[in-house]
Order: structure tokens, then sequence, then C-alpha cells
């Protein structure tokens, strides 16, 4: 891709930030509810200590002068105080970012592991007794609600079996040196075997829950493109070649079969953000789905605001992954 | 039939459908002889297309071969299993579709279709490594060629999307071509071509039918194609041979109504003004079919005895046809 088309892609983005930069800023200021008096809570405080707390949190200004002091700031990346923290913004989120990195990440890799082979073997064997379970099943997990399925994981695998863990990212007794915030990582790098069990131990209930319903609507996806492909004339031409059975379906049939999967992956792992908010509340995770949840509750208003502005920034350069592999899959793409 | 490389006896394939059974291929018998051209003529529904997927053994379900016998260079290929069936396909016996667009993978370089062939069946080249990637290269280099494609050597690293519709034609042809196999069947290979690309795929086709010593089965609606092309023709219409000869013989003296309908249909310059004379009515649905004469309800010299099961005849030493009335007096 040429450097022009990279630029245009980054400045596209400048539109996107600035529309949800507005409907960021406005939704949380309109919301009912004000972060002072949620902050004192009981307390008993004057009036001269509460309209002193107002001034330092900059909310004894009007809106409009509010929204171009974020906007400002946020030009040069900084978004501010959280309100509770009493720390930069930019640092809390980037404290929290790697836990909610390593999940979504875990949850893509198992969501595309499992949708895609199973996707394909039902195709192959169309309305046969694996086709009808698979399509069963990937309705449950599509209608399946995240936080009564987490729960229902949880109830099962922790409480009633002991088998793994309730909450968190890993034991109190496996701490490793922080290196690079993703603990399958770290523990490696500390060389700390155990550890390394428990954090994957930690990881497969959320990964889960988080990664059902994308697997579920992915594995459809490529069973119905590559029932699509298996019918193209490509594929009978790959068969009069004599060529192997497993070389015409993964090599001439999933390579096109994976084009619509890639995309609906793309979107749908933009989707998981948003999925990661519950599951983060459900497994006690400590990361940035959790952070946004309470900071809502909180009315923490700077770090919400740079939250969804980080989102949005996700989701455009997700679809931007999408479309460079869609060149790799599909050669009559060009960027 | 003596030195035959393909033999085809009593060939039923049937497709079982939710409206019943079609019987796509009913009781057809064929032979193509080495080194022969042999044209297969019908309109779409004759069951021709369906009678070379099953020699190919690429009948995908619901459709399967029911009954007959498939002898291919000594072989009995409905005794080969799928394997020793991959074996031979591509290698002794090879095929080339209607539209090479939808036939090469659009997602594969065209170097990567071609080598493919040649690494599932070429045992010549060296088992591995640089040298084998290089023979490998060579040999595609080399076929690109002999199809016509200039500069093969740079252009094995582009995509079909990125040839003419004829170069892509060229390019399926070197493909199917590869491993020199003994019969090529050409399923319509110029109906997606302009016409001034259909008389050169078609006379790179005989070149190189005469170059290697090859059999072809030409596939086609194209009675001028046959005409040109073959030494011999086979007529087909609704999953049966209706009439079968020398190309001359049955394009001089049409015996089956459906041949002499399929002839006068054709617009000649010569004719320019006069009307041109389309068969009416269509092919009759395949379902659960009479017993009868299938072009029954078409024909414009039908009796009543042609209500009667009709067996083929022959009319001369090579010329049979499928009517009551060939090689009687015309009445």
């Amino acid at each position: 891709m040429s450097l022009s088309k990279l630029l245009e892609r980054i400045a596209q983005l400048v539109p996107v930030l600035l529309g949800v930069s507005v409907i960021a800023f406005t939704m949380m200021a309109l919301t009912p509810g004000d972060p002072v008096q949620i902050m004192i809570g009981d307390q008993a405080i004057t009036a001269e200590q509460e309209a002193q707390l107002r001034h330092d949190m900059g909310l004894d200004r009007p809106m409009v002068e509010r929204f171009f002091i974020f906007l400002g700031n946020a030009t040069h990346f900084d978004f501010g105080e959280s309100f509770y923290h009493k720390r930069p913004v930019a640092d809390v989120i980037a404290e929290r970012m790697p836990a909610t990195i390593e999940l979504s990440l875990v949850a893509l890799v198992v969501a595309l592991a499992t949708a895609i082979p199973l996707g394909v073997l039902a195709a192959i064997k169309k309305n046969s007794i694996f086709d009808r379970i698979a399509t069963v099943g990937s309705l449950l997990g599509v209608s399946l609600p995240g936080f009564w399925f987490g729960i229902l994981l949880l109830m099962l695998f922790a409480v009633h079996l002991h088998l793994l863990p309730v909450s968190g990212r890993i034991g109190f007794d496996s701490e490793v040196p922080n290196v690079t915030g993703f603990l399958l990582i770290d523990t490696l790098v500390a060389g700390n075997m155990k550890a390394f069990g428990d954090a994957v131990a930690h990881l497969i209930l959320p990964a889960i829950t988080l990664g059902l319903p994308m697997t579920a609507i992915l594995m459809r996806v490529t069973r119905t493109s590559m029932l699509e492909v298996l019918r193209q004339d490509y594929v009978t031409f790959a068969d009069a070649k004599g060529l192997s059975r497993r070389r015409v379906l993964f090599r001439h049939a999933l390579k096109n079969a994976l084009i619509p999967t890639v995309s609906v992956a793309a979107i749908e792992t933009g989707s998981l953000l948003g999925g990661n908010m519950i599951v983060e509340t459900v497994y006690g995770w400590p990361g940035l789905g959790r952070l946004v949840v309470e900071s809502i509750f909180l009315r923490n208003y700077p770090l919400v605001q740079a939250a969804v502005l980080f989102y949005a920034v996700t989701y455009v350069l997700l679809n931007f992954v999408a479309d460079l592999l869609y060149t790799v899959l599909n050669p009559r793409v060009k960027l | 039939m003596k030195d035959a490389l393909l033999e085809v006896r009593d060939l039923r394939t049937v497709f079982e459908t939710r409206a019943g059974r079609v019987c796509a291929v009913d009781g057809v018998s064929v032979a193509v002889r080495r080194g022969e051209c042999l044209g297969i003529v019908g309109e779409s529904g004759s069951g021709k297309s369906v009678t070379f997927a099953s020699v190919m053994g690429l009948v995908k379900a619901p459709g399967r071969i029911e009954s007959g016998t498939i002898v291919f260079d000594g072989r009995d290929l409905r005794g080969l299993s799928p394997r020793q069936m991959r074996a031979v396909r591509g290698r002794d016996m090879a095929m080339t579709m209607q539209d090479a667009l939808t036939a090469l993978n659009p997602a594969l370089s065209v170097g990567e279709q071609i080598a493919e062939v040649l690494e599932a069946h070429d045992e010549t080249l060296p088992t591995r490594g640089a040298a084998r990637r290089a023979a490998i290269r060579k040999a595609s280099v080399e076929m690109l060629g002999l199809v016509g494609i200039p500069s093969a050597e740079t252009r094995l690293r582009q995509y079909p999307h990125e040839f003419s519709g004829g170069m892509r034609q060229r390019i399926m042809i070197a493909i199917a071509l590869a491993c020199r196999p003994k019969l090529l069947i050409a399923d319509e290979p110029t109906t997606a071509l302009d016409v001034t690309i259909q008389a050169q795929v078609l006379e790179l086709i005989s070149d190189i039918r005469k170059e290697f010593g090859m059999s072809v089965a030409l596939i086609t609606h194209d009675l001028g194609v046959v005409a040109e092309h073959c030494d011999r023709v086979m007529v087909m219409y609704a999953g049966q041979v209706v009439e079968e000869g020398l190309t001359a013989e049955v394009i001089g003296a049409p015996k089956h109504p459906y041949t002499q309908g399929l002839l006068a249909s054709i617009p000649r310059p010569a004719l320019r003004g006069e009307p041109i004379h389309p068969i009416e009515g269509q092919v009759p649905d395949l379902i659960d079919l009479e017993p009868q004469c299938r072009f029954y309800s078409r024909c414009s010299q039908r009796r009543e005895r042609c209500l009667a099961p009709i067996e083929m005849r022959a009319i001369g030493p090579a010329h049979n046809a499928r009517c009551i009335l060939a090689g009687e007096e015309e009445t």
C-alpha cells in the first residue's frame, strides 16, 4: 500500500474522533448525577469546601468551555486527571490495557481456532448430524447472554468443581515482576511455569465467555461462505486436476471462504470491547472494561471520555487491519 | 471398438432431487479413439457435460452413476478408489471448463495453479528442494509458452484477473495439459469468448492435439466448430445419444430429425434474408420420462410408431441414429 493511502486512512480518523469526542463528552455531561456529590458521599463538608472541590475538578466552568478545554488537551494526548485515581487518565488506562488486550486476544484466538474448523466441517458434512448440532449450538451461542453464561460457568467449574479460579488474573501466591503487563508473557519471562499455568487457568472461563458469541457467529459465516465456495467452478476445476482433497478444501476453497469471515471477525473484535465490560465485571478481571463500568457509575468524566475515544480508535484500526488482510486473501482488492 | 482410449458403455447417471429422479445420462455409450477429436453436440440439458463429468469421476451429490462401465486406457475407472481416481485425473485425462474466469481460482497466482498439477502428478521431477522448485518453474514457463502467453516468466506471479479473457482460456488449457494427458475433455471451450478469440483457442487445441498425439472430447453446441475440428461427432438429446458418426456423414446427411433441426437453425450468410428455423418447443423434463422417443413432442415427422422405445440403429458402417425413419427412404 502506498504512503499516500496510509496518510489518507489516518486523515479519515480525524472527523471520526471529532464526532466521537462530541458524543462522548455530551453524553457524559448530560447524564444525571453530579460527580462532586458522588465523591462527597455522606461526608459532612462545608459549602466552601464543595465549591473548592468543584473548582479543582474543573466543573465550575460552563459545559461548552469544558468541552473545548478537553478537546484542546486531547490533541496532545492529555486527557486530564481521573477524579478518583488523582493521576493522569492516560496512565490509569495504560495500566489496565494489557489485561484487556490479553483477554481479548485469547478470546479471539480461541474463537477463530474453533469457529473456522467447525464451520468448514459443517459445510463439508452439510445436513449431517454434526452439521445440525453445530448449527443449533451456534444459535445457542449467539443467544446466551454473557453475564448469565459467565455466572453459570463460574458456578460449575469454580464453585462446585473447584477446577478453575473464581476471579482475577492470577493467584496472590504467583505474583511475577511486571515487564509487559501481559501475564502470559511476564510469567514466562520470569521462568515461573507454575505462575504461567495459574494465569492460563484464570483466563479460561473469561476467554470462553467472551469468545463464545463470536465463535458462534464466525462458525455460521464460515459454513455459509464455504458452502458457497464449494459450488464454484474453480473447486470443480481443482478436483479435475486430481489434487488431494486437503489441497482442494484448504488451499482452493478455504482461502476464498475466509474473506467474509475476516470482515465479520474484525467487526466482532470491536464488539469484544463492549463484551469485555460484562465479562470483566463477572470475573473480577482488572481490565479496562471494568474500569469503564466503575467510572460510569462514579461519573468519572475524564476517564470515560478518554476510554470512549480509545475504543473508537481501536475500532477504526481493527477495520484497517481487516482491509489489509483482505488484500492478502483476495488479490483483486487493492488498497 | 478397436484402438479406443475411452470406452463408455450404457452409462446411467441420475440425480435424486426433491421433484424426483432426474436421469441426466440414460444409457449412453461412447468411445474416443486414440488421437481423434470427438465432438459432442446438444442443447443445454442434453447430458453432454454430465456424461463427461461421470467419466472424470466428478459427479457430486445428489448425483451418482447408477450403472454402466467406463474403461479408460485399459482400466475400469468405476472400480478405482477415490485416491486412484485422483491419480488419473489431471495426469491421464484432463478437463477444461466453459469459462476460465470462474474455473481459475481468483485467490491463487497463475504460477501456483499450474505448479500444483505438476506437484501432484509429475513423477519425473526431482523429489525435493530447490531443484524440484526450479524444475516445476521451468515446466510451468514452458507450458505457458506453449499456449502462447508472452513473457511467461514474469506472468507466473500474476492472478487470473490480471489477464484478458482469451489469455485466461489459454492458461486454463495450459493447466489441463501440464501433465500431457492422453485425453482432454474440452467443455464448451469457446462459448465464453469473443468470436475472434474462439478461432485462436480452437486452433491452439487442435495444434496441441496433433503435437501430443492426444485425444480430445470437444463438448459444444456449435456445429460449425464440430465441422471444422472434429473427426467424429455424437449428438445428444435429453440424456441419450441420438446420432453418431463421421463428421462429414452426420453433418452432410443428418438422419435424426433433431440433428436436421440443429443444422437448420444455424444462421448462414448464404441464406441471408431467409428465415432461420429454430426447433420449436423445449427439451423435455427429465423426470419420469415415457419410454417413447424423447424428441417426439418436437419432431416434425413424428408418427405413431415413435411412441414405442426407440433403439440406436446402424445406417452406415460408422453411422448410427436413434430414429425409426433413419435409413428408410423418405416417405
